[in-house]
């Protein structure tokens, strides 16, 4: 008999990028006294390892690659090859993706893609809606609303869509039939949907993040950012945590269980005009009206680059799934490469710098001549950027920016008809609790080492909760009496004011007498600084008289 | 200027023909699949819930049952759909598993059938026959031939067979407990000595016991053929190696031991069921202390049974349930009860580890699937892949609190619920008492829960682990 073959597991140069975060320390588990728990441990982390590697090995097996766009020689830009040439220089297949319609009457227009991106749809500021599959050409509804349309999105699938119009939101489904009107959304400006967690999350001039159930048809959650009509809105694809930009320049980072932001970010100094996120989930970009475009490492709020003199406020920003960063200025499009890189070096810079190599010059370049970008979008699993603006839609071939290599067990761009009632089930099944929704997708089924019951003994807790009702109980929570404040900054001041309940009880009183007391040493303390009387000077009459006060 | 686009021709992609399978390439990359520990979640939830909804663990009983209680259920280690059951009024039963119908019913004892076992095949002349040996309170050992046509022609429950009967054996006492040697053409009796017989002849062999007052099972060694394991009345548990005919070892328990089986997969570890309503895993190299203690059972465990495969444990006891543990846990996995099943005096494993056949008071034979939510039908790959992730992943988020929950919850008798929890509170009144009694009492040492139901041994075990103490002081006083 053959001698049982053992797997060879090797590490691999590309493993990292397959590695999943939280594995178990290797220390930790020598630290465990448990054998049972030891054994188990090790043979996880061991099959764990295993799978990294063999995940890592099919890398080399993947059957398309990506794009690209290469100078030959030094005096070759790529920023300067217009798409002309692109399109007469690529496969006739992709040169006919290279959409341009021509749409006159509607627009400015919007433009978005469904998931597997074979679907287009189109709004018009003027109302016209159109959702088409436009690697076909073939049109699959088309609407005319005669009121003013804002933005709209595909929902889990190619079938349905959403269109935020001029007071409610609207959902359609794939021939145009008008199924619900969403009367709580108000005034939306932007629309956006969780696939995994059938939510639609709407914003706009009221202020209200609203997330809509589509699967159940339930209002899961509304919140008040407090921050005026929201400016921009996008989902972090990788967390489902939706940030939002305002007028103040901060951008906002929300779930909807939560009534407060996860994180707020200033991040302009005048309103934030567009946002995007990359498809790890680690960098944003946003672009403001103050003439900035900044990228931001979300991962520890961290700010990589921050370009402060754009000729002009930069309108929309994007991010492709192969990190291409895309920025709009008016009727000008300036894709960069590397962009989310640290350092330097890879900060985006506009013009060839002068010669000099150590500067991200842009990839590509583009100019809608007497125009005006509306917004864009990454065409899913193609090198194209989908161009909304005042006279229709384009789509720019840009070399290198898709994902070449889908999965078809998550998303096919190829899917049946068939295959996709059937993906659509499995995905309900599977369908994500809207109050999972954190900043770290993988803290579930973790321990929270920072919850006060693990981080705490049971009597370090009890200590806590008591020792602050005891404190409250003797007086001892009641800040002292401080001479040397202003009367404005005085902390018995900010405390009486804090528990102002209308209701005068003996520990108000007590706080108040306090404050008296303070005011009478202050006086006295001044009156000592002008001399008016002696240090160790006593009011007699005041003290005899006192008692009758 | 080199430019290179993605070209993906839907050839490629796009069947041709309808018969065609789509070409679905996968892509490992994390970042193309979000949510994904949140939705391994989502599924292993769901596959819980399922498991839940799709368990039915009655599959139906044998035939019409017994008359009386069933206290014997023999197993026949070479065929999978064979059984034979013995009753209180002395019927023996002799069943087809995948009919549930009975190939044969005969009286065999006047009285209780004490013992009973289907001889194994190997031992028969042409090795296709089978051979049954029964034993009861009459003080007879009977050998029987279980081959179809024998009983064709007996109706009659109430006088004693002899279609079939091929050899009596008398003994001096009433028999407790039948089991026969796996590879020689040998079996042992209990009752008030444990006596060595061969089939060739009629009186016994050899007479082996030691100490005992009564013996009331014993139990050979299926690998290490020799090794033969007895409970006594006297609490105590017994080993003997037939090679030199002598007992090995002998441990006295608190309570009464009513059961042995041997694992079929590592020859030395041996599970006994006893009154103090546990079960207990021994080593039989070590027996100054459990290697497991299964609890659960709110009455004493009557039967336990290994599966062939060593990793699972079905326990019989007088609280009308059945349970099944995995032999690594302390706590059981899945309880069984039906309304009009009684305390439970039998509970075995089928050959293919699949199902359970119980046998109780109330006279009738049952059949339990041991995976309540499993089918036995046959399963396309798929679907077959599908429950094995399934698996995976519910083992996977098995300490989630909610599919803790949702895996955990079983519906029980109000009797038992009652039980448990009164059994619960005397227990940890006990724990109490014993932790006050420690914190005043210097001396009192901690006995652990695995040697606690120990009373003594009769070889005393040296404990081989170095002293890490003395070995301290030894290094200092160099």
């Amino acid at each position: 008999m053959a001698p049982t073959e053992k797997r060879v597991r090797k590490t691999r140069d590309n493993q990292d990028r397959f590695e999943r975060p939280g594995q178990f320390d290797k220390k930790e588990r020598k630290r465990t006294k448990d054998r049972k728990l030891k054994a188990n441990l090790k043979r996880l982390d061991k099959e764990y390892a295993q799978t990294v590697s063999d995940a890592a090995a099919t890398d080399y097996l993947l059957p398309e690659s990506s794009g690209y766009l290469e100078a030959e020689d030094e005096m070759e830009k790529t920023f300067k090859v217009r798409q002309s040439e692109i399109v007469g220089g690529v496969d006739v297949s992709t040169a006919n993706k290279a959409l341009d319609l021509k749409l006159n009457e509607f627009g400015p227009y919007y433009v978005n893609y469904s998931r597997t991106g074979t679907h287009m749809l189109l709004s018009g500021r003027k109302g016209h809606v159109a959702s088409m599959d436009w690697r076909k050409g073939e049109l699959r509804a088309e609407l005319f609303l005669n009121e003013t349309c804002h933005a709209a999105t595909f929902l889990q699938s190619e079938q349905f869509f959403a269109v935020a119009q001029k007071k409610y939101t609207f959902i359609y489904d794939h021939e145009g039939v008008e199924l619900h009107r969403l009367k709580q959304h108000i005034d939306v400006r932007h629309l956006e949907f969780l696939p995994y967690h059938y939510l639609l999350a709407t914003a706009g001039e009221t202020g209200w993040l609203k997330y809509q159930d589509v699967s159940t048809g339930a209002l899961v959650s509304e919140t008040r950012t407090k921050l005026g009509p929201t400016t921009a809105m996008t989902q972090n694809p990788w967390n489902a945590v939706m940030h939002l930009g305002h007028s103040n320049g901060t951008v906002t980072l929300w779930s909807p269980s939560m009534p407060d932001p996860l994180a707020r970010i200033l991040s302009a100094r005048g309103p934030i005009n567009s946002i995007a996120i990359d498809r790890s989930g680690y960098y944003m970009a946003t672009t403001g009206k103050d003439k900035s475009l900044k990228i931001w490492d979300i991962r520890n709020f961290q700010e990589l680059h921050s370009v402060e003199n754009l000729p002009t406020p930069g309108t929309n920003v994007s991010i492709s799934d192969t990190g291409l960063l895309a920025v709009s200025r008016g009727p000008h499009v300036t894709l960069w490469k590397d962009a989310l890189k640290r350092g330097n070096a890879a900060k985006p810079c506009f013009g060839s710098m002068g010669g000099k190599s150590d500067r991200n010059t842009p990839y590509m370049s583009h100019l809608f001549a007497g125009n005006k970008v509306n917004n864009m979008k990454f065409v899913p699993f193609e090198d194209l950027l989908g161009i909304g603006h005042e006279s229709g839609m384009t789509n720019l071939v840009i070399p290198g920016a898709g994902e070449a290599n889908y999965d078809a067990l998550e998303i096919n761009p190829y899917e049946t008809a068939k295959q996709r009632q059937e993906q659509e089930v499995r995905s309900l099944l599977d369908k994500l609790p809207a109050d999972t929704i954190t900043l770290d997708p993988n803290s579930l089924g973790m321990v929270d080492k920072t919850a006060s019951s693990t981080r705490l003994s049971a009597k370090e807790l009890s200590e806590i909760t008591i020792g602050a009702e005891k404190q409250k109980k003797k007086n001892m929570d009641i800040p002292g009496v401080d001479v040397d404040t202003k009367s404005k900054n005085s902390g018995l001041r900010s405390f009486l004011r804090k528990k102002t309940r209308n209701v005068i009880d003996e520990r108000k009183m007590r706080v108040q007498a306090q404050l008296d007391k303070e005011k009478a040493l202050r006086q006295r303390k001044v009156k000592v600084q002008h001399n008016e009387i002696s240090e160790d000077h006593k009011d007699l009459v005041g003290e005899a008289l006192g008692r009758f006060s | 200027m080199k430019i290179k686009t993605i070209k993906r021709s839907s050839d490629d992609y796009v069947p041709v023909k309808n018969t065609q399978e789509s070409q679905l390439p996968r892509n490992l990359n994390p970042e193309l699949h979000p949510f994904e520990r949140a939705r391994e979640y989502t599924k292993a939830l769901n596959a819980t819930k399922l498991e839940r909804m799709f368990a039915q663990p009655f599959v139906g009983q044998f035939g019409h049952g017994h008359r009386d209680g069933v206290y014997a259920i023999a197993k026949n280690y070479n065929n999978l759909n064979k059984l034979a059951s013995a009753s209180g009024d002395g019927v023996i039963k002799y069943w087809n598993m995948s009919t549930r119908q009975e190939y044969a019913s005969f009286k065999a004892h006047y009285g209780l059938v004490t013992g009973l076992c289907v001889s194994p095949q190997s031992l028969t002349k042409n090795k296709t026959e089978n051979y049954m040996l029964s034993c009861g309170d009459d003080k007879t050992i009977k050998l029987w031939s279980v081959n179809n046509d024998d009983f064709s022609n007996v109706r009659n429950d109430d006088e004693l067979n002899t279609n079939g009967l091929i050899k009596t054996f008398d003994g001096e006492h009433a028999f407790q407990g039948l089991d026969h040697h796996r590879t020689k053409p040998t079996f042992v009796t209990g009752g008030a000595q444990i006596q060595l017989w061969t089939s060739e002849r009629s009186k016994p062999l050899t007479n082996l016991s030691w100490g005992a007052d009564n013996v009331t099972n014993v139990k050979f060694n299926q690998n290490e053929t020799d090794i033969l394991a007895s409970t006594g009345s006297d609490n105590s548990i017994v080993l003997y190696d037939l090679r030199t005919n002598s007992p090995t070892q002998k441990i006295v328990q608190t309570m009464r031991t009513n059961a042995i089986c041997w694992n079929p997969m590592e020859a030395f570890n041996f599970v006994i069921g006893n009154e103090d309503h546990n079960a207990y895993y021994y080593d039989m190299r070590n027996m100054s202390r459990a290697l497991n203690v299964y609890k659960d059972h709110v009455a004493a465990v009557m039967d336990v049974d290994f599966s062939p495969t060593g990793d699972e444990v079905v326990t019989a006891s007088y609280d009308k349930t059945i349970r099944i543990y995995k032999s690594n846990q302390g706590h059981s996995r899945e309880i069984y009860h039906t309304k009009r099943m009684q305390h439970v005096f039998q509970a075995k494993f089928s050959m293919d580890s699949k199902f359970i056949i119980s046998g109780s008071d109330d006279g009738n034979v049952r059949l339990w699937r041991s995976k309540a939510s499993e089918r036995s039908n046959v399963k396309s790959t798929r679907e077959r892949n599908k429950l094995e992730y399934d698996e995976k992943l519910k083992d996977r988020f098995r300490h989630m609190p909610e599919i803790r929950r949702i895996s955990k919850h079983r519906h029980v008798p109000i009797v038992i619920k009652k039980a448990q929890e009164i059994k619960k509170i005397e227990l940890d009144s006990l724990k109490r008492r014993e932790m006050n009694e420690r914190r005043t009492a210097k001396n009192k040492p901690f006995v652990p829960e695995r040697r606690k139901q120990i009373v003594g041994t009769v070889f005393k075990y040296e404990d081989k682990r170095p002293k890490r103490r003395e070995e301290e002081e030894d290094v200092e006083s160099d």
